[in-house]
C-alpha cells in the first residue's frame, strides 16, 4: 500500500478537489430530503402553495448541481486512476525488464504476467470505485448522521447504535471470505492446468485411450471448484441481509422512539419522514461501505503483489573497470556458476576465442551449454572466475554494451505475433536489405519468398504457422541481422536437416568472416570444422581443442563422432 | 522502411470466433441461445421454482415495510399528544417482524440460487470438457490452447455470473416493480402520473447512453485484451529482449499499448460514469414532482401524510430496478456472447463414430499395411497420393526427410487422428476402419518431440498407461530410460511433484521420462517422434539399446534426423513436401543416387 500511496502523491491536488466536489455533490443531495421535511412541516400547514413550487424549484436546482458535479467528479476520478495506472504499468513493466533472470526465475514468469494484468487492472478498478464511491458512502453516512442530529439527537442515537452491529458483519465476512477467495483462486489455476495438459497431450491421452481417466481427472477439479466457490458464496451472501435488517430494525426504533417522542411534543412527524429518507440514504451508504470493504481487501492484495516486485533491487550491477588487453575476443578465465548455489551447474571452465574464430560446444543434456552462454550473456553473474570480452570483464561493461555486440539464437527462442521481417528486426534500426541478406544466410530466403506478403507475411503467435525449421532459420536471420561481432548459436539448428544445416554453415563461413562464433550443438557435423571445440559432461570440461585432436585424446568425443557418423566418422573426411 | 514500430495484425486471442465460425455453422439466434441455457437451467426445476417463490416472498415482505411504516406514522398524527402508542408499537412490531422475514427469505435465496448457479455452472463445465476429450486431434491443431481454457474458465463465469445475480435481479426487479406500482396506485393514483414523465425519461435516456456507450466499452476490453496479450508475448520473451539488449525499445512499444488502453479506458468512464448520477437526478427529479404535488394534493386533503411519505419509500424503490436496468442489459449482453463460445464449442463435430460392429483389435502380431493412400489437411489441397508400404512385424521403419516434409502426417494417419479420402490402411489384415479407434490407438505407445508430462508425481506421469504398475516396474522403466539416478536423486524420489515452474527439469529429462512412460506401456507398436533430438547422443546410444530390447517382436516407427539410427531400420520411408518420395534399405536407396543420398552427403559437408 505505501508504493501506491507514493503513486497517489502527484495526483493529490486533484485528488483532493475531486473528493472536494464530490462532496459538494453529496452535501447538495442530502439537502433533498430536508426540504422534504421543509415543505410538510412549515410550508404545507401555511397553505401556501406559491412556496411549495418554490421548494420544489430549490430541490430540482439541488438536484442538477448534483448531477454536474457528479459527473464531473466522476470524470476527474477517470482520468486519475488511469493516470496512476498508467505509470503504474509502465513502472512494473520496466522494472520486470530489469530484473535479472536470477530473479525472474523465482518469481516466475506467469506470475509477473498475472501481477502485470488482472493486479493492476485490479488497482485501477479499485481507485477509480473509491474515489466515486470512498468519498460518497462514507460523506452520505456521516453527512446523513450530522442532518439527522441536526433534526433530533435522539433518534439520530437510535441510527448510531446500528452501526457496531454492521461493522461487525462486515469485518467477519471479509475475515471469512478472504481466505476463501484466495483458495478458489488456487484451486480455478488447478482447473486451468488440466485443461491445459488435455490440450497439449492430446495424442498421448488419446493413444493411451485415456479419454475417461482424464474426465474423472477433471471432474475432480471441477467439484471442489464449484463447492469452493459456493462456500465462499455463501459466506458473502450473508452480508447484504445481516446489514439491511440491521438497519431497518433500527428504522422500526426510529418509528416507535419518534412517535414517543412526537407524543411529547419533543418532535414532529415531518422530522420523522424526513428520517426514514435519510435512512434510506445511510442504508445505501452502508451498503457502499461494506463493497468498498471487499473491493479494498482485492485491491490491498494486488498492490502488495505489485509492491513486491517494484521494491526489488535489480541485481546486476556495473563494476567500475578499466579496458584490458584486446588481443583476445572472448575469454573465459577458470569460471564457475551453480543456479541453485548447491551443486556447480558449470565448474572450472577456461576458453579463448581470438576475433573471427568459431568454438563449438558438445555435451550432453543438462551438461551447461546453455549455462555457458547465459553466463557470457550475463544472465547471470559466474559466481567464480571472469569472463573478459577484449580482456575486459564483461561485469565492468553496462549489459547494453555488452549486449549490443552480440546476435544470439536459443534453443527454443521467442517468436513475436508479428511480421516475418519484424520478427527479425526485433526492435531495432535495420533496414530492409540487410534484413534480407541475413534472411539468406541463415537460409531462410527461400521459404520467406513463397509466403504471401514475403517479409510481411504474419507469423502466428509462438510461431504456430511456421514449421519448426522455419522458425530455427528465422531466429538465426534475427541473430546474423545486426551484424554482431559475436554470434552465438545455441542448438539453434537442431530442425534443420542436413542439407540446410550444411548450406547455413557455408554461409555463416564465406559472408560472416569477422564475426566470432560460440556455436552448441548436438550433430558433431555441425562443428567438427570449427577452430576450437569444448566438450562438456555435468558442467566440466573434459576435452577441449580441434576435432582431430579430440579424436585423439578426448575418448567420449571418439564415441559420439563414430555413433552419429558410422564407420565414415573417421578423420579421412575433415 | 527502418525503424518500424511492432504494432498492426496480432493474431486476435478471441480465435473461436472469426474464420474459424463456418465449421459449427452461423451464429445462433438469441432463441437458440436462451433454449440452451434454459435446458442447463430446467434441470434443477424444483430449485428454479423454489428460487422464484422465495424472490417473490421476500420482496413482498419487504415490500409491505412501508406501508407498515407509513400506517405507523399515520398512527403517530401530526401534533403532540395525538399518537396512538399502542398502535405505534403494533406496526412497528409488524415492520420489525416483516424486516426479519425479509433478511431470513433473501439469505435462503441466495443459497438456492448458489447452490442452482453451482449445479449449472459445474454441468456446463463437465459437458464442455467431456466434449472436449472427445474432439479430433485436427481441432486442438487450429486452436490456440489460451482460447480454449478461456472458454471453460472466463466464458462459463460470465454466464455463471449473470445466471446466479442477473436472472435473479431482472426477477427481483420485475416484482419490486409491479409491486411499488400497485402499492403507490393504491396510495395515490394521481401521484403516479409523475412517473409518466420520468420513467420514459429515463428510459429513453439510458438506452441512448448505452448504445453510444457500447462500443467504448468493445474498444476498451480489445484495447486491455492487446494490452495483455503484448505483455504475455514479451514478458515470455524476456530472455531474447535482455539477450538484444532491447529492453528500452520494448518498453517504448508497451508505452504505446499501454497509453492506447488507458485511453480507451478513460474515454469509456468519461461517458459511462455519466449513467449513475444522471439516473439518480431523474430519481431526484421524480421526488421534487412527488413533495410538490403531494403537498398540493395534502391541502386539498386528498391524501395523508403518512401516504406522502410510504409513496416516496416505494417511489425510490420504484426507481430502483430501473437504475440497474441499464448495467444489467451490458451484462446480459456480455453473458450471451459467453454462452454462444460455450455452445459453439459443444457443437463442434466429435470424432466419427467408430463403425458399426467394429472390431477390437486383440492379439496383435504388428504387420502394418497401407494401399495406395491419398490424404489432404484441406481438401483439395492434396498431402499424400498414392502412398502404399508393407511393413512387417517387429521390424523398425525410419521416416526420414527435411524439415516441415510431413513426417508427423504420417503417423497421424497410422494412429487415425486423421482419416484418410482414399485407400486403405491394415494392421495384422484388418482394414483400421473396420477396428475400434481405442483399440487400435492402444496397439501404439508413443514418445513425441515435446514431452507430455502432467501435474503430478513422476511415479503417476511413469505408470500413466498402466496406473496398476508395481513400483518396481516404474523403477525397471526408469532405468531402462536412463533416468532412474536423476529421479533418485531428488529430494521425494519417484514421489516428486512435477509442476508447471517448480522442479527444475530439463527438457532432456522430460523426454527421458516419457521414454520411461513408453517402456512401461506393453503395447506391440511403438512410434517415436524426433524423440531423440534433446537428448544427447550418448544418452541416445544407451536408450537405442534399451529401446531395441523392448521393441524385440515389436513394430517400431522412428522419426529421425540422425541417420546413424536410419541406417539400421529394416525399412526407409524417405518424405519430401508431403509425398513419400522413396522407400527401402538404405543400401538400396543410397544405391538409387536419388534424394535420400543427397540428404546423406550433405551430413559430411563441414561447410
Amino acid at each position: 500500500m505505501k508504493t501506491l500511496l507514493g503513486y497517489l502523491k502527484p495526483h493529490a491536488g486533484v485528488m483532493t478537489w475531486t473528493m472536494l466536489v464530490k462532496f459538494l455533490a453529496a452535501m447538495v443531495e442530502l439537502f433533498i430530503p430536508s426540504i422534504l421535511a421543509k415543505i410538510i412541516d412549515e410550508i404545507v400547514p401555511t397553505g401556501n402553495s406559491g412556496l411549495i413550487f418554490v421548494w420544489g424549484g430549490v430541490m430540482i436546482g439541488c438536484a442538477v448541481v448534483a448531477l454536474g458535479s457528479n459527473v464531473y467528479a466522476n470524470r476527474m476520478a477517470a482520468l486519475t486512476s488511469g493516470r496512476v495506472t498508467l505509470t503504474l504499468r509502465h513502472d512494473l513493466f520496466s522494472k520486470i525488464s530489469c530484473l535479472s533472470m536470477a530473479q525472474i526465475d523465482h518469481l516466475t514468469l506467469s506470475s509477473a504476467i498475472s501481477r502485470l494484468t488482472t493486479d493492476t487492472y485490479n488497482i485501477n478498478q479499485f481507485l477509480n470505485r473509491t474515489q466515486r464511491m470512498g468519498v460518497r458512502a462514507p460523506i452520505l453516512l456521516i453527512g446523513g448522521l450530522i442532518m439527522t442530529l441536526g433534526m433530533d439527537v435522539r433518534l439520530t442515537l437510535v441510527l448510531v447504535a446500528t452501526l457496531p452491529f454492521i461493522s461487525l458483519i462486515i469485518y467477519g465476512v471479509t475475515v471469512k471470505s478472504v481466505p476463501m477467495y484466495s483458495k478458489q483462486q488456487t484451486v480455478l489455476d488447478h482447473l486451468v492446468r488440466v485443461m491445459q495438459e488435455n490440450i497439449t497431450g492430446v495424442r498421448i491421452i488419446k493413444a493411451l485411450s485415456k479419454s475417461r481417466h482424464e474426465m474423472a481427472r477433471f471432474d475432480g477439479v471441477n467439484g471442489e471448484l464449484s463447492d469452493v466457490s459456493q462456500r465462499a458464496g455463501r459466506i458473502v451472501a450473508l452480508s447484504n441481509p445481516l446489514t439491511s435488517l440491521t438497519l431497518n430494525l433500527g428504522l422500526t426504533l426510529v418509528v416507535v422512539v419518534g412517535a414517543w417522542l412526537v407524543r411529547g411534543g419533543q418532535s414532529s412527524t415531518g422530522t420523522i419522514i424526513a428520517f426514514l429518507n435519510y435512512f434510506a440514504i445511510i442504508t445505501q451508504a452502508m451498503m457502499g461501505i461494506t463493497r468498498i470493504f471487499i473491493m479494498s481487501s482485492k485491491g490491498a492484495a494486488s498492490a502488495a503483489r505489485i509492491e513486491e516486485v517494484l521494491t526489488l533491487t535489480a541485481s546486476l550491477d556495473t563494476l567500475p573497470g578499466t579496458s584490458g588487453n584486446p588481443a583476445c575476443h572472448v575469454q573465459f578465465d577458470q569460471v564457475s556458476f551453480s543456479y541453485d548455489h548447491v551443486e556447480d551447474n558449470l565448474s572450472d571452465i577456461s576458453f579463448a576465442l581470438k576475433p573471427g574464430e568459431t568454438l563449438g560446444i558438445l555435451g550432453a543434456t543438462g551438461s551447461g551449454k546453455t549455462t555457458l552462454t547465459n553466463l557470457l550473456l550475463r544472465l547471470y553473474d559466474a559466481d567464480k572466475g571472469r569472463i573478459l570480452l577484449h580482456g575486459r570483464d564483461i561485469r565492468t561493461l553496462s549489459t547494453k554494451e555488452l549486449r549490443g555486440r552480440m546476435g544470439i539464437a536459443f534453443q527454443s527462442d521467442f517468436i513475436l505475433a508479428a511480421s516475418i521481417g519484424d520478427n527479425i528486426r526485433y526492435y531495432r534500426d535495420i533496414p530492409d536489405e540487410e534484413i534480407w541478406q541475413a534472411a539468406q544466410a541463415a537460409q531462410a530466403a527461400d521459404f520467406i519468398t513463397d509466403k504471401p506478403g514475403g517479409l510481411d507475411y504474419m507469423v502466428a503467435a509462438k510461431g504456430n504457422n511456421l514449421s519448426g525449421g522455419q522458425k530455427q532459420r528465422l531466429l538465426i536471420a534475427r541473430a546474423l541481422a545486426g551484424k554482431p561481432e559475436l554470434l552465438i548459436l545455441d542448438d539453434a539448428s537442431s530442425a534443420l536437416d542436413y542439407h540446410t544445416d550444411a548450406a547455413l554453415r557455408r554461409a555463416l563461413h564465406e559472408g560472416y568472416e569477422q564475426t566470432s562464433s560460440i556455436i552448441v550443438a548436438q550433430r558433431i557435423s555441425s562443428i567438427m570444422g570449427v577452430d576450437h571445440i569444448l566438450v562438456l559432461e555435468e558442467g566440466r570440461a573434459i576435452g577441449y581443442g580441434g576435432h582431430e585432436d579430440l579424436m585423439r585424446s578426448c575418448p567420449t568425443y571418439r564415441q559420439i563422432a563414430q555413433t552419429q557418423m558410422g564407420a565414415q566418422g573417421g578423420l579421412e573426411h575433415v | 522502411m527502418s525503424n518500424k514500430p511492432m504494432t498492426g495484425g496480432r493474431m486476435s486471442k478471441g480465435d473461436l470466433s472469426g474464420d474459424k465460425r463456418q465449421k459449427t455453422g452461423p451464429q445462433a439466434p438469441k432463441s437458440q441461445i436462451l433454449k440452451r441455457l434454459w435446458q442447463y437451467l430446467g434441470r434443477y426445476r424444483a430449485l428454479l421454482v423454489l428460487a422464484v417463490i422465495l424472490v417473490i416472498l421476500s420482496n413482498s415482505v419487504a415490500l409491505v415495510g412501508p406501508k407498515l411504516s407509513g400506517l405507523a406514522i399515520d398512527a403517530i398524527g401530526l401534533g403532540r399528544g395525538q399518537a396512538d402508542m399502542q398502535r405505534v408499537i403494533y406496526y412497528a412490531g409488524l415492520m420489525a417482524l416483516c424486516y426479519l422475514g425479509s433478511a431470513v427469505l433473501g439469505y435462503l435465496l441466495s443459497r438456492v440460487t448458489l447452490q442452482l448457479t453451482r449445479n449449472t455452472v459445474y454441468r456446463m463445465r463437465k459437458d464442455v470438457f467431456d466434449k472436449l476429450v472427445m474432439l479430433p486431434v485436427d481441432f486442438f491443431d487450429q486452436r490456440q490452447t489460451g482460447d480454449l481454457i478461456s472458454v471453460v474458465s472466463y466464458d462459463i463465469d460470465t454466464v455463471n455470473e449473470s445466471l446466479s445475480t442477473d436472472l435473479m435481479q431482472v426477477l427481483q426487479g420485475v416484482i419490486t416493480l409491479s409491486v411499488s406500482l400497485v402499492m403507490m396506485l393504491s396510495i395515490q393514483p394521481v401521484l403516479v402520473l409523475i412517473f409518466l414523465l420520468t420513467v420514459p425519461l429515463t428510459m429513453l435516456y439510458t438506452r441512448w447512453i448505452t448504445r453510444k456507450t457500447k462500443p467504448m466499452f468493445r474498444k476498451r476490453s480489445a484495447k486491455l485484451g492487446e494490452l495483455n496479450g503484448f505483455m504475455e508475448e514479451m514478458i515470455g520473451g524476456q530472455k531474447t529482449t535482455k539477450a538484444y539488449g532491447r529492453e528500452e525499445k520494448v518498453i517504448a512499444a508497451f508505452d504505446v499499448k499501454n497509453g492506447e488502453a488507458i485511453d480507451a479506458y478513460t474515454t469509456s468512464e468519461y461517458w459511462g460514469t455519466v449513467i449513475g448520477p444522471s439516473v439518480n437526478f431523474i430519481n431526484n427529479l421524480s421526488l421534487a414532482l412527488i413533495s410538490v404535488f403531494g403537498a398540493l394534493l395534502y391541502l386539498q386533503g386528498r391524501v395523508g401524510l403518512g401516504d406522502i411519505s410510504s409513496f416516496i419509500q416505494y417511489s425510490r424503490k420504484f426507481s430502483g430496478p430501473i437504475n440497474e436496468t441499464a448495467n444489467i442489459l451490458g451484462d446480459l449482453q456480455s453473458a450471451f456472447a459467453a454462452a454462444e463460445r460455450v455452445f459453439r464449442l459443444m457443437d463442434t463435430l466429435p470424432e466419427k463414430p467408430d463403425a458399426a460392429g467394429a472390431i477390437m483389435l486383440r492379439d496383435i502380431a504388428g504387420d502394418v499395411m497401407a494401399d495406395k493412400v491419398d490424404f489432404s489437411y484441406v481438401p483439395g489441397t492434396p498431402i499424400i497420393r498414392g502412398f502404399s508400404m508393407h511393413v512387417q512385424p517387429g521390424s523398425l521403419t525410419a521416416i526420414v526427410g527435411p524439415t516441415g516434409a510431413g513426417k508427423t502426417t504420417l503417423i497421424n494417419l497410422l494412429m487415425r487422428f486423421y482419416d484418410i479420402d482414399a485407400g486403405s490402411i491394415w494392421v495384422d489384415d484388418q482394414d483400421i476402419y473396420a477396428l475400434s479407434r481405442a483399440s487400435l490407438r492402444s496397439a501404439y505407445t508413443m514418445v513425441l518431440q515435446d514431452s507430455w508430462l502432467f501435474y503430478g508425481s513422476i511415479f503417476d506421469n511413469i505408470a500413466y498407461a498402466r496406473p496398476e504398475a508395481t513400483r518396481e516396474e516404474v523403477v525397471a522403466a526408469a532405468k531402462a530410460a536412463m533416468i532412474h539416478n536423476f529421479i533418485k536423486r531428488l529430494p521425494q524420489g519417484y514421489d516428486t511433484l512435477i509442476g508447471d515452474d517448480g522442479v527444475n527439469i530439463s527438457k532432456g529429462q522430460k523426454q527421458l521420462l516419457t521414454i520411461a512412460r513408453a517402456m512401461l506401456s506393453d503395447a506391440r507398436m511403438l512410434i517415436l517422434d524426433e524423440a531423440t533430438s534433446n537428448v544427447d547422443t550418448q544418452t541416445e546410444q544407451q536408450i537405442q539399446q534399451a529401446m531395441r530390447k523392448l521393441m524385440a517382436g515389436r513394430t517400431a516407427f522412428v522419426i529421425a534426423h540422425r541417420l546413424s539410427t536410419i541406417q539400421n531400420a529394416d525399412h526407409i520411408l524417405v518424405v519430401r513436401d508431403g509425398n513419400v518420395v522413396e522407400q527401402g534399405k538404405h543400401s538400396q536407396l543410397m544405391a538409387r543416387q536419388g534424394f535420400y543420398a543427397s540428404l546423406y552427403h550433405a551430413q559430411f559437408e563441414t561447410y
